[in-house]
């Protein structure tokens, strides 16, 4: 039921002094895994702990310690190749990245260069409704994340803080498909999703469990074509690597910047070098990283520490199972069978917990009623307390509750708005709430019949008006309900009115 | 392949191993060497053979993801030159 007719966006054009230009981007995402361990130790993996505290020997490369890997993370590595619709590689392995940094005690990182444990995947990145940019994925491999440098602690030292030393991290290694600064802004958007909806990373960028390294090149129109028709790299122009950004608004930036900066390069005659930068949003500036290009021989090779990781279809196959239904699919069927419209569905399953609420709801229910409560009242209530759906005060079955309100005939709409403000305050069950505090519509057509007769008998000049122009008849509309204190049922209301005033 | 000086040179660097200047021929020439051995592994026909990864035939040993380590800064920390709050203190680097 997956529709994958999508068109693809267009590219996104820079005009230089000579030419147009456009942008090709690749980017490489490390997500932090979400264990309660280290990748090959035992060491907590809290965010904001005591520094070094969370230090197992291994981690600190103490002589003689040995690592053991954490089958958790390998479940996780597996999990998110599932869900980007990867190849699983049941033979990975180790290698060492040899650098010095103070932060870097074993001096190397262990990754996987040569056999990484997901192969080719894709992700499809919405940029509009029916427009999407699909992402080739090259690959995922483990690897372990450094530790922290403070240097704003003291003027002539650098503070290391080996916590996040041996944290368990995911590289995913995208192909260069991306092609502008929105794209890559929506292609991160689209993996921290399915991230999410996975549980393999908490996504936030804030605390760094999301980061990206953003490679960036430019090309003249139609050169990024010939690229895809031949896979051939030289049709593409030199890349630069920024590293570590973890704020879309930032990439966004950094991206532009850097075209712009390869442009004038390469305008003025000049070559750009292949290097590592880094983005100053301060400045509004890449600058290279000199440091990292001397270091850049790893002398990777296989880690002797580590057996090659070896694991099974049938544990594939189970992990395959008990997968969520994805973003992709959980907006397809919200369309199908809820009839909402792209963008409703999208807002609906952006975030898991939003869409098993959103459910919840519609369960029983109209479901474009039920969107619209969740959408409009709801998530438009909890962001003027700058909440999010998991400290809504509101449950599914006290929001169903208003609207099984308003369907019963109960309650108008606009009570409904009320008793949806006491629930979001007092809390409570909607119906106690209409039936002890008299809300409760007046459908008794005797009644408002009393209260027509009783505006029209004082109001005789309107009367007459009203029978020279029908639309006026509003107007008693409105008496009434004030009348009756928004009790009474609009409908019913206008009905008699109209007879009233002869009008039918 | 052949490695001269300036290689054996860039090598050490890379490996923060200080060799002086009139090592670095005897050093090249080691290195030269031991890849002369690896050239004879390499005339040995070895298609169709499995690398061996173990000398017994093992399973790579699995671990639960259960927070079993830590606690220990001052341990951590016992061997550090310089510690200062918590952190180990090194000479300032900044990119």
């Amino acid at each position: 039921m997956l529709d994958l007719t999508f068109d693809t966006p267009k590219p996104k054009v820079i005009a230089g002094a000579r030419q147009d230009w456009e942008l090709v981007i690749g980017m490489e995402v490390h997500a932090q895994v979400s264990s309660k361990a280290k990748l090959f130790s035992g060491a907590s993996t809290t965010f904001g702990a005591e520094p070094n505290s969370n230090v197992a020997f291994v981690d600190a490369a103490m002589p003689g310690m040995l690592p053991v890997i954490n089958e958790f993370c390998v479940e996780q590595a597996v999990r998110t190749g599932l869900g980007l619709k990867a190849d699983i590689n049941l033979f990975s392995a180790f290698d060492r990245k040899n650098y010095f940094y103070p932060d870097l005690p074993q001096g190397y990182q262990i990754s996987q260069l040569y056999h990484p444990i997901v192969g080719e995947g894709e992700v499809i990145v919405e940029m509009g409704e029916g427009i999407a940019r699909q992402v080739r994925i090259e690959r995922i491999h483990l690897e372990q994340d450094a530790g922290k440098s403070i240097h704003d602690m003291d003027p002539a030292m650098s503070f290391v803080d080996l916590n996040r030393t041996g944290v368990a991290l995911m590289e995913i290694v995208s192909r260069p498909d991306i092609r502008g600064p929105e794209e890559a802004a929506a292609y991160l958007g689209k993996l921290r999703q399915i991230l999410r909806y996975l549980g393999t990373c908490n996504g936030d960028m804030q605390s760094g469990a999301m980061r990206a390294d953003v490679n960036v090149s430019i090309c003249e129109p139609g050169a990024y074509e010939r690229y895809q028709e031949t896979q051939d790299f030289s049709h593409l122009g030199t890349r630069c690597e920024i590293k570590n950004m973890n704020s879309m608004r930032f990439i966004q930036q950094a991206i532009m910047v850097e075209a712009e900066r390869q442009i004038r390069i390469v305008e003025g005659g000049g070559k750009v070098e292949q290097e590592t930068r880094l983005y100053d949003p301060d400045k509004g500036e890449t600058r290279s990283m000199r440091s990292k290009e001397e270091a850049h021989d790893y002398r990777y090779f296989p880690d002797p520490d580590l057996l090659p990781l070896e694991i099974e279809q049938a544990w594939v196959d189970d992990i395959k199972a008990s997968l969520p239904e994805l973003p992709d699919d959980k907006k397809a069927r919200f369309m199908g069978d809820f009839g909402l419209t792209d963008y409703d569905a999208s807002v609906l399953t952006a975030e898991v917990e939003a869409a098993s609420y959103f459910e919840a709801v519609a369960k029983g229910r109209d479901g474009k009623q039920a969107a619209n409560w969740v959408i409009n009242e709801l998530f438009g209530r909890l962001k003027k307390e700058e909440h999010d759906i998991t400290q809504s005060p509101v449950s599914p079955d006290q929001l169903g509750g208003i609207i099984d309100l308003i369907a019963k005939g109960d309650i108008s709409g606009k009570i409904a708005k009320d008793v949806f403000e006491i629930v979001y305050t007092e809390g409570g069950d909607p119906a106690e709430i209409v039936e002890a505090r008299g809300m409760k519509q007046v459908t008794d057509t005797g009644a408002i019949e009393a209260a027509v007769d009783e505006i029209i008998a004082a109001n005789p000049a309107q009367v007459e008006k009203a029978k020279q122009n029908p639309k006026l008849a509003g107007w008693f509309v409105g008496q009434v309900m004030k009348a009756t204190g928004g009790k009474a049922n609009p409908k019913a209301v206008n009905e008699i009115v109209s007879a009233k005033l002869g009008q039918q | 392949m052949s490695i001269d000086q300036s290689t054996a040179a860039r090598v050490a660097k890379l490996a923060r191993i200080k060799v002086e200047e009139d090592a670095l021929p005897a050093l090249a020439a080691e290195f030269n060497a031991i890849l002369g051995f690896i050239e004879q592994l390499e005339e040995v026909d070895v298609e169709g053979v499995e690398p061996m990864t173990s000398v017994t035939p093992q399973r790579l040993k699995r671990r639960a993801d259960v927070v079993t380590d830590g606690d220990q800064q001052d341990k951590v920390l016992a061997n550090a030159p310089d510690a200062r709050e918590g952190f180990f203190a090194v000479p300032k680097v900044v990119e």
